[in-house]
């Protein structure tokens, strides 16, 4: 049983990870890298393509909205400043023990996996909802890195 | 060979063959419990999702409340209203008698007053507004219910679709009164 599921596992880590590449060859094909104010100006955002984040935004109405906002906890938590921050950590949201216990950081890598398929990332999580398209999860991942300031280079600004 | 010895050996035979049927036995345990664990963990996941898709329906059902006592609509549109919240009431009672034969409890309602904060109530002002909103939530219902499909186990599949039919037909009617024209590619949802 271990076995099976460890070489199940390794086989869909395979998987992912090859779609994540996908994900960045599509990132590196695309010309318009520019940069967008998030939050006040003293925050520094992460660099986005404008176009994506306009197109992830009425994805992110469409596909995440029926659960998701990005100011007040619904059938999901709230997603401002996701980005960049760790899994289960909005305190007002009552989250699966799944995803409480989930030592993640959420990058374009970690949410991609997620939106591959959330119950084979956090197996328990009460978030079953896939979304399929390659193009589509990567619009929306833009769009809420757009909302996060990077907190690396806030550091060295200091 | 002696009489002792020859006792020894066939008690070590007999012990041999009771360990060997033990062992299976064991195994057998050992796969039933296996498989029992997968069962188990397969309805803690489908219940997890499921009380999603509760409280997905709670929020649907406040939505309609809060929209139909609002005063914001014409008689013959709370009326409409009513009725659509008449179907998501129907979801939900299905969802958790489903919970429930799972051994799980059913996610909660919040209070009235915590979905209007939530759904930014205070924003409405007229009756277009109230139809938009309410076809945001019917749009994300339906797209929500067929992504988390692949995710449910089988016996839940037939369901869960027909409760995004059920959404899909209100969005339909919402983006209608709204005058919304009829979008011109395939596959609206999903
Ligand atoms: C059917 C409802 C539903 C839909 C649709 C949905 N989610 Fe979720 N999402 C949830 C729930 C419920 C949780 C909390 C999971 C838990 O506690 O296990 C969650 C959690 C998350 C988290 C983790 C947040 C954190 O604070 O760690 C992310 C990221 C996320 N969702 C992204 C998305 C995106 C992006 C979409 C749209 C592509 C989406 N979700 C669509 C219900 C949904």
């Amino acid at each position: 049983m271990k076995k099976l599921s460890y070489v199940i596992l390794c086989f869909s880590a395979v998987l992912l990870s090859s779609s994540v590449f996908a994900k960045d060859a599509v990132n590196a094909s695309d010309p318009e890298i520019t940069q967008v104010t998030s939050q006040g100006d003293s925050v520094p955002p992460y660099a986005v393509s404008e176009q994506l984040v306009v197109e992830g935004e009425k994805l992110y109405k469409r596909r995440c909205g029926g659960c998701h906002s990005l100011d007040n906890n619904r059938i999901g938590p709230r997603h401002r400043g996701v980005y960049g921050r760790k899994a289960g950590a909005v305190v007002d949201f009552r989250y699966s023990k799944a995803l409480r216990n989930l030592d993640v950081i959420w990058t374009d890598q970690t949410l991609n996996e997620w939106l591959v398929n959330p119950t084979a990332f956090a197996r328990g999580t009460s978030m079953g909802f896939r979304l399929k398209k390659a193009e589509e999860r990567n619009a929306i991942i833009e769009y809420l890195k757009s909302l996060s300031s990077a907190p690396d280079s806030s550091a060295n600004a200091q | 060979m002696s009489n002792n010895s020859m006792i020894l050996s066939s008690r070590r035979a007999f012990l041999g063959a009771t360990g060997k049927t033990l062992s299976a036995t064991a195994l057998a345990m050992v796969v039933g419990s296996n498989i029992k664990t997968a069962d188990a963990a397969d309805a803690s996941q489908d219940i997890q999702i499921l009380n999603a898709a509760i409280a997905l329906e709670h929020e649907g059902i406040a939505a309609y409340q809060i929209a139909a006592t609002s005063g914001l609509l014409d008689p013959a549109v709370v009326d409409i209203g009513v009725t659509f919240q008449g179907h998501h009431k129907g979801h939900r009672d299905i969802l958790v008698k489903a919970v429930e034969t799972l051994g799980g409890k059913p996610a909660e309602e919040k209070s009235l007053g915590a979905y209007a904060k939530d759904l930014k109530a205070s924003t409405l002002k007229n009756q277009a507004d109230v139809l938009r909103l309410a076809l945001d939530l019917e749009r994300g219902a339906a797209n929500a219910y067929l992504g988390l499909i692949p995710s449910l186990g089988p016996d839940y599949h037939q369901v869960a679709a027909q409760m995004a039919g059920d959404e899909a037909f209100h969005a339909a009617i919402l983006a209608n009164a709204l005058g919304q024209p009829i979008p011109k590619a395939a596959l609206m949802f999903g």
